[in-house]
């Protein structure tokens, strides 16, 4: 059984209420400076040239990038705070959904040698549904116009006639329209939080019962969650973020977002497990384990730099005013983050985990691990930041904070649910190829 | 060694020795044609070569035999180029991407799959060749050292990427797919009691004599192999998409096309290795190697990539509508309603609804109606290039130059001339080399055999 040692609790504690102040203080300078509509104290990288020509082509094609003409200066740093609570969120549900991703698959395909990590699967699993509460309640403040991460959430847009009419946006209003939108984050959350918890709970009862019924439970429940996944997780990826640029669209992106997604939380559960055997956990997990673990972080790293190449080349090489502002406005503004995302999501992995050797080594798998989640969380950022809060980007308390925050909430949650079971399911009918496992 | 969850079905029928997998795969290549073979043969071999009169005509004439038109300039060719491209995808895949993954039963059926891939691609290179008119410069299209002036291909065009991207895939696939070969033709050679055929197979494999350092090198060839030919799953049909992707087409210009080709391909290569597997195991009594479970396995595939394309068309559906483009707008809406209607929703109820069958076991475990619905992929993944192509070509900027295409005999004959020329190397293939990897088979015999899984339930574990 896991302990769940006060010393980890309380370093839990401090960093949940570090990330709040630290958010909370950076709020409160962030609204002060707001007063002289400029910020002096953060990075700011702005290259007007770059800018200029997108907002050229907004004026000659009346596709802006995404709010060309809608979001003021102000407006953006008013976002900020929000902004970066945003790109915190939605990288820890990556986290959160991508090894329930990732669990689904195990039990779908009848897999045998990842069934020693079931445990540390479901924990993380269950950690999902408090980002995307998060998330739901910005929606919400969205809607109150707290913030304006969602730009179609303006009513003005749709005003025809007005000032402010735009005849893009309002020709999605069918689709992005505050109720439907709010009901389809709802249908995510119920959909994804049952199946995370169904398989908690069978895995348990299996625990107790044996034989292989739950087995055969699980593989149909697998095999359904993979197929409400398979539509949820580009619908999500097109509302949470795509929605945000709102004029550009991009029919790779929920693919696109996915492999992020599911690359993100292979790193997390591959650094979790390797940790928890630095404690003297989990010793029927070995080398051979870590390095298919490895296989899938490097795998996944360049099946996502792939889809990122695709999306990104296509759109280059067409070249039409409708797609392109979108990478003209990181080519502009982003351009050294966005090619240090790429670096480090593609070219660290190469270098550090390609070889066989390398992927049986705990130290290299956390040394890949961190240039992944941190390159997914740049590219997170990269997606959320450039419509929000276009050149008014830093990366201060207001960024850092949600992440401390989030690191200690999960935590807090997932060794929590750690403790709760042992760490070894029995009685799965394949459990003995995970403990007999080599390569 | 291996350990293996009793709960798992076997992937060997019977109480086999390890003789007796050699004789009975060696079966076909040692005894006469069965009388269906020589059927079969003769008609494959028919369309062939009314194929080559086609083609021999297409070259004496020109182009203008087929029913391109100025509007439609690229339809029928380059359909069947790209069918033939994504049946091949099954083949590398089984034998790199399923090795990755660890799938034993793979292993009844790579080296037809791979077989699959080598034939196909050889149809599919044939369409842009003749098309570029005149076949005896098809060389021109590799750049080269030249006293032409500065006469050097177009690197910025992805046609070109395509000659590099198939090229390298096929000289992959066939190296992979002799080096398995080798110690099966061996093998047969051992086996063998005409002198000539003998000599014949000694050439082949190369002086194999199953020594240590034979097989050590062998798998280390393997591996290196199946690394490099991963990507070039993913690498060919992605660069057969930008064909259309870069271009600013409506309804070509879409970023979901790489991965989508890709599902795609694999979807129609996984039809058309169903299609082929179940002839060769009824024809060549090979139930007990390619049993229930792999047919069962390939319908799951089958079922799973043509949903993954399904996502793919909904969302491109989707997307239309919502960026606000007019023409992306008219592009999909004529697509589904305007004249070449009957087309698109033909690619949508072989492609999205036919496979869903598959989630009953009833169904993907019936042998009869797996073989119908492979076939009915298969023309389902044809009607997708259409639907693409065509469709999108049809309706130009210029109303004044909306046009329709309708094949001549002459399209039809060379397309069922390869469909010929593809069954006759096929129909080759299985009488001259083991059409199961014989060597890599009987290693997981002890595992995976009926007989030992069950010695193992009876007398404990180890």
């Amino acid at each position: 059984m896991f302990q769940f040692t006060s010393k980890a609790k309380t370093f839990s504690y401090i960093l949940i209420l570090v990330g709040l102040v630290s958010w909370v203080a950076g709020y409160v300078l962030n609204n002060s400076h707001e007063a002289d509509s400029g910020n002096h104290t953060e990075v700011v990288a702005h290259t007007e040239n770059t800018a200029h020509d997108a907002h050229e082509l907004d004026m000659a094609h009346g596709h802006a990038t995404a709010h060309g003409d809608g979001i003021n200066h102000e407006t953006q740093i008013n976002n900020r705070p929000w902004s970066a609570l945003m790109v915190n969120s939605f990288f820890f549900l990556a986290l959160g959904l991508g090894t329930l991703f990732f669990l689904a698959v195990q039990y779908a395909a009848q897999a045998g040698w990842a069934l020693g990590l079931t445990r540390v699967m479901e924990a993380i699993a269950l950690f999902m549904p408090i980002p995307l509460i998060v998330i739901i309640v910005l929606i919400v403040l969205g809607q109150l116009h707290v913030h304006h991460l969602w730009h179609w959430m303006d009513p003005e847009l749709y005003i025809e006639g007005g000032e402010h009419y735009d005849s893009i946006i309002a020709g999605k209003q069918g689709y992005l329209n505050f109720g439907f939108f709010l009901a389809r984050a709802i249908i995510y959350l119920v959909g994804w939080t049952y199946a995370a918890r169904w398989f908690r709970k069978n895995s348990l009862k299996e625990d107790e019962v044996g034989g292989d019924v739950y087995y055969k439970k699980n593989f149909k429940m697998g095999a359904i969650f993979l197929v409400f996944y398979g539509v949820t997780s580009s619908t999500s990826a097109w509302d949470f973020i795509m929605s945000i640029d709102t004029h550009w669209f991009s029919t790779l992106f929920g693919w696109y977002t996915f492999a992020g997604i599911f690359v993100t939380s292979i790193a997390g559960l591959t650094m979790l497990t390797i940790y928890l055997k630095g404690q003297g956990y989990m010793e029927w997990i070995n080398e051979n384990h870590l390095q298919d673990l490895g296989k899938f972080m490097f795998a996944f790293s360049v099946f996502w730099t792939y889809l990122w190449f695709s999306q990104f080349m296509l759109i280059w090489y067409a070249n039409i005013p409708e797609e392109v502002t979108y990478y003209m406005q990181r080519f502009g503004e982003y351009k050294l983050l966005f090619f240090t995302m790429v670096a480090m999501n593609f070219v660290m992995p190469i270098l550090i985990i390609m070889s066989r050797d390398s992927k049986r080594i705990s130290g290299l798998l956390i040394f890949a691990g961190v240039f992944v989640l941190a390159g997914h969380w740049l590219d997170h950022y990269i997606m959320i930041m450039p419509g929000t809060v276009g050149s008014h980007y830093g990366f201060g308390l207001l960024e850092i904070g949600p992440f401390l925050f989030y690191f200690g909430l999960f935590i807090l949650v997932v060794f929590r649910n750690l403790a709760k079971a042992p760490l070894l399911q029995k009685n799965h009918p394949m459990i003995k190829e995970s403990e007999y496992f080599h390569q | 060694m291996h350990y293996e969850a009793p709960i798992r079905e076997p992937l060997i029928i019977g109480d086999k020795s390890y003789h007796d997998i050699t004789v009975e795969v060696a079966r076909p290549i040692e005894t006469k044609a069965p009388r269906i073979w020589w059927f079969a043969f003769s008609l494959a071999l028919l369309l062939f070569l009314w194929g080559i009169g086609c083609i021999l005509y297409t070259i004496g004439e020109g182009i203008g035999t087929w029913g391109l038109n100025k509007t439609v300039g690229w339809a029928w060719d380059i359909t069947n180029f790209v069918w033939w491209v994504g049946i091949g995808h099954a083949g590398t895949l089984i034998s790199a991407v399923l090795l990755l993954f660890r799938q034993k039963w793979r292993m009844a059926i790579n080296r037809s799959a791979e077989a699959m891939t080598i034939f196909s691609v050889v149809q599919a290179a044939l369409f842009p060749g003749i098309h570029m008119g005149r076949l005896w410069l098809g060389w021109y299209v590799f750049p080269f050292p030249n006293q032409y002036g500065s006469l050097w291909v177009n690197f910025n065009s992805p046609l070109l990427w395509d000659v590099f991207a198939i090229s390298t895939y096929f000289s992959v696939s066939l190296v992979f797919w002799y080096v398995g070969l080798v110690p099966d033709f061996a093998m047969i050679r051992d086996r063998a009691i005409n002198p000539v055929q003998k000599h014949i197979y000694k050439i082949l494999s190369f002086g194999w004599g199953g020594k240590a350092k034979h097989w050590q090198r062998f798998e280390e060839l393997s591996l290196v192999l199946a690394g490099l030919a991963t990507p070039l799953v993913l690498s060919v049909h992605t660069i057969v998409s930008m064909d259309f992707a870069t271009s600013v087409i409506p309804g070509w210009h879409t970023t979901i096309f790489p991965p989508y080709f890709v599902a795609g391909a694999i979807f129609s290569g996984f039809a058309m290795v169903q299609t082929l597997l179940l002839i060769v195991r009824k024809m060549y009594k090979m139930e007990h190697y390619i049993t229930l479970q792999h047919i069962e396995m390939m319908n799951i595939v089958i079922m799973l990539t043509g949903s993954i394309v399904g996502v793919a068309y909904i969302t491109e559906l989707f997307m239309a509508w919502y960026s606000g483009v007019e023409y992306e707008q008219y592009a999909f809406l004529n697509r589904a309603t305007g004249p070449y209607w009957w087309a698109y929703w033909s690619m949508m109820t072989c492609n999205v609804f036919s496979p869903q069958f598959m989630w009953f076991k009833k169904l993907r475990t019936n042998l009869i109606f797996t073989f119908i619905i492979s076939i009915v992929v298969n023309i389902g993944m044809w009607f997708e290039r259409f639907v693409i192509i065509v469709t999108s070509l049809h309706r130009d900027y210029l109303p004044s130059s909306w046009s329709m295409f309708s094949p001549s005999f002459v399209d039809i004959g060379i397309f069922l001339g390869t469909i010929g020329f593809f069954f006759v190397l096929f129909l080759l293939y299985t009488r001259t080399f083991p059409v199961i990897a014989q060597a890599e088979l009987k290693t997981i015999l002890k595992s995976s055999g009926e007989y030992y899984k069950k010695e193992q339930k009876d007398h404990g574990e180890h």
